[in-house]
């Protein structure tokens, strides 16, 4: 059976008092793993490479502040190095952006829509990466025209599902470990 | 619908979905499942997700006055210690980078909630901020519990 994937970023070991906690929701602990394996572990590369899933979540998570989480899908990365220059400079506090106009417009946020600088990572990464940071930091600004703009850099409706789901997951794992790593370091009430 | 055209990573996501907000085995209660789902959702601009999920808090915990104004004023509106707990958390987890941390956790310890429950409250949050971004880049309607 492969690691935990969540457990072993949150540094939760087999037997502890989390991991048990963790076992009330078995299921969830289970499919969330199963969830990780569909993404990185897939059985269907043609639409969206393993190379491509990996170097997506080393910048999401360098876009969440996520060091380890980053370090961890980023081992390895032939563009690792580039990948995290790019998710320093796309750092910013989110959720930002704004609402369909109407009476929750008062509440729009403005922030920065996020280019790449490294042209050498590929059209096709370099569209992925600009995708990812507006779901990451400023999701409400998805529009038609987002997913325009990978169609043409070469991405198949097949191949946005699966980024789209990718960079959604990630932002979950990335929140359970957050939260896990704190109870962890706390120690029981 | 788009989500089918990935299956294996749509099912995993739909179970990983139901036992967080359907398992009734401990934790928190479902209405604050829920709300824990609602506030994500308000905060990160979600309003079908805040809207459908805000619709559940209401049917189980029969506060629909405290949940409307949750929609209506944002996750700043003063609901009572316990769901104000409940709200500040999932907001805190759900903000990017995560602002989680202790505060959030002795608050939660302090109106009771054990850490069975405390889980509860950061996979609600957390399953959230994955639904949120695929309805509002693919505009799928949500499965069930999701």
């Amino acid at each position: 059976m492969s690691v935990d994937v969540i457990d072993r970023l949150a540094g939760i070991d087999a037997g502890s008092a989390l991991s048990a906690v963790r076992d009330v929701r078995r299921q969830a602990r289970e499919q969330a793993q199963a969830s990780y394996r569909a993404l990185f572990e897939p059985e269907e590369t043609a639409e969206m490479a393993v190379a491509e899933r990996f170097a997506v979540a080393a910048f999401v998570a360098g876009l969440h502040g996520a060091e380890a989480i980053a370090a961890f899908y980023g081992e390895g990365l032939a563009a690792g190095a580039a990948i995290a220059a790019e998710a320093a400079r796309g750092r910013g506090q989110g959720p930002y952006g704004a609402y369909p106009a109407g009476k929750l417009s008062a509440e729009d946020v403005a922030g920065p829509v996020y280019r790449v600088v490294d042209g050498a990572l590929g059209r096709r990464l370099v569209a992925a990466l600009e995708h990812a940071h507006m779901l990451v930091l400023h999701p409400r600004d998805a529009a038609p025209a987002s997913l325009r703009a990978l169609l043409d850099a070469g991405w198949s409706t097949t191949g946005i599902v699966t980024l789209s789901q990718l960079v959604a997951f990630l932002a979950f794992q990335i929140r359970v470990v957050a939260g896990l790593r704190v109870l962890a370091a706390m120690g029981e009430p | 619908m788009l989500l089918v055209r990935d299956p294996d990573i749509l099912q995993a996501r739909t179970r990983t979905d139901k036992d967080i907000f359907y398992n009734p085995e401990a934790g928190l209660p479902r209405a604050e499942r829920e709300l824990a789902a609602a506030a994500a959702s308000r905060f990160n601009g979600c309003i079908y997700c805040a809207s459908v999920h805000a619709r559940f808090a209401s049917h189980f915990s029969h506060r629909g006055v405290d949940v409307q104004r949750l929609l209506d004023e944002g996750v700043g509106a003063d609901l009572e210690a316990r769901w104000n707990a409940i709200v500040a958390a999932a907001v805190a987890l759900s903000a990017t980078p995560p602002a989680f941390g202790p505060e959030q956790v002795r608050a939660l310890r302090a109106q009771g909630l054990d850490d069975a429950a405390i889980v509860d409250v950061i996979n609600g949050a957390a399953f959230f901020n994955w639904a949120n971004r695929l309805m509002l880049s693919l505009g799928e309607p949500e499965l069930p519990g999701g």
